[in-house]
């Protein structure tokens, strides 16, 4: 312990140098704004900034990324509550009962809440890096294709036990998205899937057109042709903050989030977005009223937005004690890294003390700078809800035209978008969730292969999965969740028709 | 013998919201076995390219039918659509957005894209159709392309 906080006190050193502190703050805005833009998310924004790091001290440069990423993932979660279009997948979560709020008159709590969550599930999750790191990467290494498949598994029934609303419904929308992540090459066999011709569908569906399409779109859609057009509003200063209540409904959806994001985020290519969906899930299920989400309840934003920023650090864990990326913006900045010469993993902490115990000290720096900035434009931004609405959708649309397109340059992109628009309106319309279709188009590609490469390990013994421990229990628990969501089309008068999430 | 106007309304009523939607949804998993049919199986060991599209469209199936079975909601003739033909323009926009983007460039479909929502649906006075097109247009061109350095699509004119 001793040793660990001389450790922290030279990356606080390292931290709070006023070169390395500016940049922090520099990366806190551009991922801020960055991440509010749909389409752009982080790691579009980690990726355009990178040649600009190469000129930069290696700490200086990791600092600026990971600014960006903590930045973004905060920027993502302002537009998903105001305009209810997720910046990027993992606030998808968020738009539903964050824009409910909006709705409400409480866009000004939704987004201190998600501020204050996110602060909070970051230094704690720091703390959890900067003690845990090496053993818990080595728990991380233990995961297989076997271990994937089970975790991946067991994320869906989750959703699909806790899903309000007709659980059927959401199922048969969790079908039609893990349908859509076969869309394009098969990784296995080099099969083209359902592409008819299209190139740009090798790689399949990207997640942020159908996330835009689906959120974005189709409240614009639903919303734009109603004879009484949204109202004005003029949010008043005393709105602003949460109330006592709402800060006190919000602590234990943060602090359960942050443990779930946390565990979720180290394992390495766990697609920490499924985080924000199971705090989700988790919270609406422990809640004495659940009927309430959907509808605005604080804890559908604390939890989910806890969640993703506690993942998105604990994301950090395999990349920095182990030198493996959990994914593609870990492996970013571990490009970043190996640019300067410096090679991630074991002895990283060793050989350099001052890069490591700098890049957490420069984590406490850069949440605490979040925090500071956005608080305090949380009223800024609910200003732009003063805008009349007929002037404010015709710019959303525009956003997602361009923040889509800009994704990979692609103009089947923007078609992809339009088409779900179209869908998640007439899903919508017909009362189904659509949530459940982000995380199918997700998880569904992870979910295939590790099916098929645990299959290939064991020479198609199905027991693979029941032989290894981690891998079986999460499993034994899927089947359980499996039946328990079923049981309620027997039985009736269950939980969830008693906690009125089963009409 | 029922009269006309109650077995009427029984098929009314037949013809549920979630009844259409599932029966929707259970040919559109058809559809997907049916497109699956090209991509080999496999076996229960070695799956194919096709076992997942296949599950997949099983699951949808099975869950679409019992939506329908269920039947729930309101008569679909009883579902109302204010906002349908709105959204069909919006629709519209959106599509031709995506068609001119790479032919017409950024800029100039932008701008048809903001008069045609702001003049032609919303009817807001052309100078402020004028100001919002031209602002958004430029300023959001300005800001990805050059300050994002993102590549953003030029007409055939460069512009």
């Amino acid at each position: 312990m001793t040793e660990t906080l001389a450790n922290l006190y030279l990356g606080f050193s390292v931290a709070l140098a006023p070169d390395v502190l500016m940049f922090a703050v520099i990366g806190c805005v551009i991922g801020t704004l960055v991440g509010m833009l749909p389409g752009v998310g982080p790691l579009a924004g980690i990726s355009l900034l990178l040649p600009a790091t190469f000129g930069l001290q290696p700490t200086t440069a990791i600092v600026l990324l990971a600014g960006i990423y903590y930045g973004a993932m905060y920027g993502g979660s302002t537009t998903s509550i105001l305009m209810r279009i997720p910046g990027e997948a993992a606030s998808v979560m968020t738009c539903i009962d964050g824009y409910a709020m909006t709705q409400a008159g409480r866009a000004g709590p939704a987004l201190a809440i998600a501020a204050l969550g996110s602060f909070v599930a970051g230094t704690i999750s720091i703390v959890g890096l900067m003690l845990l790191a090496p053993p818990l990467a080595s728990f991380a290494l233990r995961f297989g294709p076997p271990e994937y498949f089970a975790l991946l598994t067991l994320g869906l029934l989750v959703l699909a036990f806790l899903s309000g609303g007709s659980m059927p419904k959401a199922l048969a929308m969790a079908a039609l998205g893990l349908f859509f992540g076969t869309i394009g090459i098969d990784l296995m066999s080099g099969f083209f899937r359902f592409q008819y011709g299209l190139v740009e569908l090798g790689d399949g569906i990207g997640i942020v057109p159908v996330a835009v399409g689906l959120f974005g779109i189709s409240e614009i859609l639903l919303t734009a042709g109603q004879e009484t057009p949204p109202a004005v509003r003029k949010p008043r200063l005393r709105d602003l903050p949460p109330s006592r209540a709402e800060l006190r409904q919000s602590a234990g959806p943060i602090g359960r989030g942050t443990l779930l994001g946390f565990i979720i985020g180290i394992v390495p290519g766990s697609a920490h977005i499924i985080s924000s969906f199971v705090s989700y899930a988790v919270e609406r299920r422990i809640s004495k009223h659940p009927e309430r989400f959907g509808k605005g309840a604080v804890e559908g934003v604390a939890g989910p937005e806890s969640a993703n920023n506690a993942a998105a650090c604990g994301a950090f864990v395999p990349m920095l004690a182990l030198g493996v990326p959990s994914g593609p913006i870990p492996a970013v900045m571990l490009a970043a890294l190996m640019v300067h010469g410096i090679a991630p993993g074991p002895l990283l902490m060793d050989e350099q003390p001052a890069l490591f115990w700098g890049f957490i000290a420069s984590m406490y720096v850069g949440n605490l700078v979040l925090l500071v900035l956005n608080l305090p434009l949380v009223g800024l931004f609910v200003n732009l809800l003063r805008i009349p609405y007929a002037y404010l959708y015709p710019a959303i649309l525009v956003f997602c035209v361009l923040g889509v397109y800009s994704v990979n340059s692609s103009v089947v992109d923007v078609w992809i978008m339009t088409a779900m628009g179209a869908l998640g309106y007439l899903l919508r319309k017909f009362e189904f969730e659509v949530a459940p279709i982000v995380l199918g188009l997700v998880l569904s590609p992870m979910l295939e292969t590790a099916l098929r490469q645990s299959l290939a390990m064991s020479s198609g013994d199905y027991g693979i999965f029941f032989n290894r421990p981690i891998a079986a229990t999460m499993l034994g628990v899927s089947i359980v969740m499996l039946a328990l969501s079923l049981l309620p089309l027997v039985i009736r008068g269950g939980w969830r028709q008693r906690v009125g999430l089963e009409p | 013998m029922p009269d006309a106007n109650s077995t009427s309304e029984g098929r009314r009523a037949f013809f549920t919201r979630d009844r259409i939607a599932g029966i929707v949804l259970v040919l559109c998993a058809a559809v997907i076995a049916w497109e699956s049919r090209v991509l080999p199986l496999g076996t229960w060991r070695n799956p194919g390219a096709a076992y997942m599209p296949l599950l997949t469209a099983a699951v949808l199936a099975a869950m679409a039918a019992l939506v329908a079975w269920r039947g729930g909601g309101p008569p679909l003739r009883a579902m109302a659509w204010p906002e349908a033909r709105h959204a069909a323009m919006l629709i519209a926009g959106c599509a031709f957005a995506a068609w001119a983007l790479e032919r017409l460039g950024y800029r100039l479909t932008t701008m048809i894209l903001l008069v045609f929502f702001l003049g032609v649906l919303e009817r807001r006075s052309p100078l402020a159709v004028a100001a919002v097109a031209l602002g958004l247009s430029f300023g959001s061109f300005y800001l990805f392309s050059d300050l994002l350095r993102v590549p953003l699509p030029r007409g055939p004119w460069g512009f």
